[in-house]
């Protein structure tokens, strides 16, 4: 906590939010789901976002990940205004900016691990020879060299979690997003999850998870809880550009 | 993101469900051929009764007797602009039947000019052929003379023709068709065999070359002699049935109709335009016919084209299915980096390959299906048929297509995501 606050910080943050609002429905019927959320996350952090369900911290997630638009309020990514890009800018950013992990996996039935890893690179332009050596970079940082093969109902739900972070990971993208990643996994998976998402932060990866579990915010560097969609907690558990917690207990 | 990547894609999406697949492409296949098929079909047909008119003789005018009531029904579908004059019914006088007279004065060169022969033609009605002890009823004998067989395109395949001076003389031969051949004589030669007809003796010269039936009518069931020798012994010497005209060429047909009608009307004595004989033409003839078995094609192909739209809705539907069934996969694509372009891409090469495989496998079956004869027709396969079936599925494909793909394409990410 001291060291991070006596860090000089980089000008631009990863992601910049500021008095974001999320509105549905119409007249009597509008749940104010977001009411004005303000967050700076710096390169290299690894934040967990706590809140119990109805919270808006899916909401929130969808529109860091640009799945969504904000009702009002700011949003930069690196410092791009994100409010002002056209779709096809969007589709880009979502491409090579954000990786999305789902609490339901959301691989591509029918087709391998290795060509749903391979697949944001299709979008992105990327040669054949190339991709496939990115994508089975990324399945071995995940552990999965053997399954590369495998088709999604092939594999275990602790499995398909990790095909679905290499696929978020093999763009190398600025911002990973993880929402409820462990919410759907055994124990035994959601401690290989875990410690994937762990490494990758000591890589100095910036990783932002939802998670409604204390043992999975415990993991990370920042934990911000939210209730009825705004900012109630935001505290620090290890420093920015230092190792996450549970990893430097585990070498300890 | 290139297009061989969308083809990949567009190709797992409809190998994913082979069996939806491959009926939408049947639907496609089945109006693809039927165009193709039913076309040529039409096209067959025309073009076999154009080869039996032509049979019936090139550059030929027919020159019929027509009577006050008679004339007016037997036109029938014969009567084409400028074809026949019959159709008038009006009071006449006196009418006159054909004589030979009139076949003589129809050979002036001076007057017609256009006149490249003339045979006068009679029919001798039921005439009983018989063999030894084989005996057969004749459809039509015919007493003329030898321009006859180059006139009405009847060569003779064994023996000779008759000549002029048969007819001079009178001598009592024939040339008989296949059909009398075979029913008389059997596998035995017939040449010079003389066989009775009606009680009178008649020498086979020669056989006729095989003609064909012509629908209803067995044109090989024919028997040619010299017109005299008819008249004498079968016919009388009374009118003549027909007289046969051939012109010089077929770019001559219509002025030697004008000729024919001008000599006849200044021999019958008609002023008003109510004569007592018919000409018909047989090329306006082949004409009025080409028009309707015209008519007869794009009314099949119309039909046809009808199956051909159909098999595009059955493409909508199953892309608006498939679109539905897979909101969700084009949520994580669109999550992962998807731009509109590539979904757009993807779900209108799968139609089009549906369409396209469809056409393609249509076109393979009509042109086989073409290879048989269909009710009696042998099909002609029109190549603009083809072109145009497969021109019209591939656009099907992403007309019909584009619908469900625009669709897909302009899901929200997170609407398509929550989509179950």
């Amino acid at each position: 906590m001291t060291a991070a606050g006596l860090r000089v910080v980089e000008p631009v943050p990863v992601l910049r939010v500021r008095d974001l609002v999320k509105e549905y429905g119409e007249g009597d019927a509008r749940v104010r789901a977001l009411r004005g959320i303000s967050l700076d996350v710096q390169q290299g952090d690894y934040v967990a976002i706590m809140g119990a369900s109805g919270s808006g911290k899916s909401t929130l997630m969808n529109i860091l990940g640009c799945l969504d638009v904000p009702t009002s309020g700011t949003y930069l990514i690196d410092g791009t205004d994100v409010g002002l890009l056209n779709e096809h800018q969007l589709a880009i950013l979502r491409n090579r900016r954000v990786g999305f992990v789902f609490q339901s996996f959301n691989l591509i039935p029918r087709m391998s691990a290795l060509a749903n890893v391979e697949l944001p690179l299709v979008y992105g332009g990327v040669g054949q020879a190339e991709r496939r050596a990115r994508a089975l970079a990324a399945l071995e940082q995940v552990g999965l060299t053997d399954r590369v093969h495998h088709e999604p109902n092939q594999l275990s739900g602790g499995q398909q979690q990790r095909v679905a972070v290499a696929r978020a990971l093999v763009t190398a993208p600025a911002l990973l997003l993880a929402d409820e990643p462990t919410g759907n996994l055994d124990t035994a998976s959601t401690g290989d999850v875990l410690e994937i998402m762990d490494r990758l932060s000591a890589t100095g990866r910036t990783i932002v998870l939802i998670t409604h579990e204390d043992d999975v915010a415990a993991h990370a560097k920042r934990v911000i809880r939210l209730v009825d969609g705004e900012i109630v907690a935001d505290r620090r558990q290890a420093p920015v550009d230092g190792p996450p917690p549970r990893l430097v207990e585990a070498t300890t | 993101m290139n297009q061989i990547e969308i083809l990949r894609f567009a190709l797992r999406g409809l190998l994913a469900n082979k069996m939806r697949s491959a009926l939408t492409t049947l639907g496609i296949l089945i109006g693809v051929a039927a165009v193709i098929m039913l076309v040529a079909v039409g096209e067959g047909s025309s073009q076999s009764i154009q080869q039996n008119i032509q049979r019936l003789g090139a550059n030929t005018l027919t020159i019929s007797p027509s009577f006050s009531g008679g004339g007016g029904g037997g036109g029938g579908a014969m009567r084409g602009p400028g074809g026949g004059g019959g159709a008038n019914t009006g009071p006449r006088t006196q009418a006159r039947q054909l004589s030979l007279a009139d076949a003589k004065a129809l050979t002036d060169k001076t007057l017609a000019p256009s006149v490249k022969s003339v045979s006068p033609v009679v029919n001798a009605s039921s005439s009983t052929a018989t063999y030894g002890a084989a005996s057969h009823s004749v459809a039509q004998f015919v007493g003329t003379y030898p321009s006859y067989f180059e006139a009405v395109n009847k060569p003779v395949a064994k023996g000779t023709y008759f000549f002029n001076d048969d007819v001079l003389a009178a001598r009592k031969v024939v040339v008989l068709g296949q059909t009398v051949v075979e029913e008389l004589f059997g596998a035995v030669d017939p040449i010079g065999k003389q066989i009775s007809v009606s009680g009178v003796p008649f020498t086979v010269v020669g056989v006729l070359k095989e003609a064909g039936s012509t629908g209803m009518q067995d044109a090989d069931d024919i028997a040619i002699a010299p017109l005299p020798a008819v008249q004498q012994s079968l016919s009388g010497f009374g009118s003549l049935g027909q007289i046969v005209v051939q012109a010089t060429g077929a770019g001559t047909t219509t002025s030697a109709q004008a000729e024919v009608t001008a000599i006849l009307n200044q021999r019958h004595g008609i002023t008003n335009n109510n004569p007592d004989y018919r000409v018909l033409n047989q090329a306006t003839l082949q004409e009025t016919v080409s028009e309707a078995t015209g008519t007869f094609t794009v009314l099949l192909g119309a039909v046809a084209a009808i199956s051909l739209l159909v098999g595009g809705i059955g493409i909508t539907n199953i892309m608006l299915v498939t679109v539905t069934e897979r909101t969700r996969e084009i949520g994580i694509r669109k999550a992962i980096g998807a731009p509109r372009s590539a979904i757009l891409g993807q779900f209108l090469m799968e139609a089009t390959l549906l369409s396209l495989v469809g056409g393609l496998s249509g076109v393979l079956v009509a042109f086989v299906g073409t290879r048989f004869t269909i009710a009696g027709i042998e099909p002609v396969l029109v190549p603009s048929s083809v072109v145009l079936a497969l021109g019209v599925s591939l656009g099907i494909g992403l007309f019909f297509g584009s619908y469900p793909a625009n669709r897909a394409a302009k899901l929200r990410p997170i609407q398509a995501l929550r989509h179950e």
